[in-house]
């Protein structure tokens, strides 16, 4: 089980490296996003915000791959004739799923890189991170955090042969709502409830808090929890949905 | 005992049309078949497009649930016990989907290896016994997106079999391929079932069954119109004769002239470049030819001829009855 799940990542991380769609979104669009935050945010004149608005850039490209890719990740597999192969394979279809969310997620490592570079390079943000090890441990752990949260809607649209568009639509209102792009104290706090179960919300706030002496810990523990439920509750939903899409035969495109 | 028995399996799908107004339909995909299949055996399911070939060996791959009926791999039941079925069965299809473009070949299998549980010291070995026996041997290290049809297909047989499974299943695994891409993948087929193992092939081409399977099922409309050995199956026609007619420019109306003359059984119409060729089979009894050209009478008639029945002229006998 754990040599397959290695091996998918690995071949899925390499499959979304490989296409140039996938790169663009975690590459150019977070230099956009970079851009912009710049502007808006140049105005408070504290050169520290900067590498704030450059980290919520790399979360807003890490959440971007993983609408697109978990949502798109099956019709992806259903438009490649995989996903009746996955089901018929002897191991838990959630065994399967795992690596594929996991590693669009990953992939916006690059996004991570590409800000900070350009962030650096163009505009002469500072990068001073105040808890280096903090930092990279809450770097996999907010991935892990965000694969799971696609996980689970990998799980419930596996039954939708639409589900790429479906997933796709989550990706502004999660940027807003969980503070990647401006920070929560601004947002109506109805949003707040909502925040708090998704993952990126602790996965930034992890980040944020190890570059800027915040409780990073107490984050890493959220992002943590937040894995272990999402991913419990998918592998309930994973056996169910999978029955039903047998009944009702959307595992191939036709 | 059986390897494979399926018993009055059916699969009905519920469809829906409109926006405002939803209307909803049931498609009878397959109604009642039953057949088995012995250890080691080679069994053809032929039938046309739509017949519900693949409908069933998705239900006995365990990727769809039966509406009703009964179906058992190894013992296993196809519904219930999916699990222990999809440990002990390969699931070929045809095209070229179901593999990874921007892996190459031996990542495709590698990956595949460790999904279908091939454990981890006899994995490489595995997948280098699989490249010799489809001829991929040397070009594993390149991109799927680079392989001809007829290299991607082989690598999905390498795929099927990677867990060595005693049954498998392979739906259309020939079509679209050039001939010789074909015929080599034929031979990779009949090497399996030398092999002992359990195979069921479904196809539309009556030369494959004919030549790979020791019996055949015609299924059509979702259900089952003959069974046996090919040799059975083109007694079936046995007392029939076939008229070969070869036209020009021979019209709708025409043809369906043709169906009307006394023995007449079926009447197939083959474009040929400019000309067509009519097939038209009927009872041996009696002068047929006359008959027929009485009916062409206006058309521009070429090469006329009478042989002994095929298999596709039983095919076509027993799809044309159904």
């Amino acid at each position: 089980m754990i040599r397959a799940l290695v091996t998918g990542f690995v071949m899925h991380f390499k499959m979304l490296a490989r296409g140039g769609f996938e790169l663009s979104i975690v590459t150019f669009w977070p230099a956009v996003y970079a851009t912009l935050g710049y502007y808006i945010y140049r105005a408070g004149q504290e050169p520290a915000s900067l590498f704030y608005v450059s980290l919520g850039s790399t979360m807003m490209a890490m959440w971007s791959t993983t609408a697109f890719a978990c949502g798109g990740a099956i019709q992806r597999q259903r438009w490649l004739g995989t996903l009746e192969l996955m089901v018929a394979a002897p191991i838990p279809f959630i065994a399967v799923l795992i690596p594929i969310t996991v590693a669009s997620t990953a992939i916006g490592i690059y996004a991570f890189a590409t800000t900070v570079v350009f962030g650096r390079v163009v505009y002469g943000v500072p990068i001073t991170v105040a808890h280096p090890l903090m930092f990279a441990i809450s770097i996999p752990v907010a991935i892990l955090a965000i694969g799971a949260l696609g996980l689970l809607m990998a799980s419930v649209l596996v039954l939708y042969r639409y589900a790429g568009s479906l997933a796709s639509a989550t990706e502004y209102p999660v940027w807003l709502i969980c503070g990647l792009l401006v920070p929560l104290s601004l947002l109506p706090s109805w949003s707040r409830p909502i925040s708090w179960v998704l993952a990126p919300t602790w996965g930034i706030n992890a980040l944020r808090s190890a570059a800027f002496d915040g409780p990073t810990l107490r984050y890493i523990g959220l992002c943590l929890l937040a894995t272990a439920a999402y991913s419990a509750v998918a592998i309930g939903f994973i056996a169910y949905f999978e029955r039903l899409a047998r009944e009702r035969a959307t595992l191939s495109l036709t | 005992m059986a390897v494979v028995e399926v018993r009055e399996l059916v699969r009905t799908y519920e469809t829906s049309s409109g926006f405002l107004r939803r209307g909803r339909s049931l498609v009878h995909a397959v109604r009642g078949v039953s057949f088995e299949i012995g250890a080691g055996e080679l069994f053809g399911l032929l039938g046309p497009n739509g017949a519900g070939k693949t409908t069933t060996i998705k239900m006995l791959t365990t990727l769809l649930l039966p509406t009703s009926g009964e179906a058992r791999v190894l013992g296993y039941d196809v519904a219930r016990e999916s699990g222990d079925v999809r440990r002990r069965i390969g699931y070929v299809f045809g095209g070229d989907r179901g593999l990874y473009d921007r892996l190459t070949g031996l990542e495709n299998l590698r990956y595949f290896a460790d999904l279908y549980r091939v454990s981890p010291g006899s994995r490489e070995r595995r997948i280098e016994a699989l490249l010799e026996l489809v001829g991929l041997s040397g070009r594993e290290r390149e991109r799927v997106e680079r392989y001809s049809r007829g290299m991607k297909q082989r690598l999905h047989i390498a795929r099927g079999l990677l867990h060595d499974p005693p049954v498998v299943f392979l739906d259309e695994p020939t079509i679209g391929l050039d001939p010789v891409g074909a015929r080599e993948l034929r031979a990779v087929i009949a090497d399996l079932a030398a092999s002992g193992k359990t195979v069921l092939l479904t196809t539309h081409y009556m030369f494959e069954a004919d030549d790979l399977c020791d019996r055949i099922a015609v299924i059509d409309k979702g259900a089952i119109v003959a069974e046996g050995t090919p040799a059975e199956l083109k007694r079936l026609v046995g007392e029939h004769t076939v008229v070969e007619l070869e036209v020009f420019g021979v019209g709708d109306e025409v043809v369906e002239s043709l169906r009307g003359v006394p023995g007449v059984s079926a009447v197939v119409v083959e474009e040929r470049g400019q000309a067509q060729v009519l097939v038209v089979q009927a009872h041996a009894s009696g002068e047929l030819v006359q008959p027929l050209l009485r009916q062409l009478d206006g058309v521009q008639v070429g090469r006329v001829s009478t042989r002994e029945p095929t298999l596709e002229d039983a095919y076509v006998q027993l799809v044309n009855e159904a």
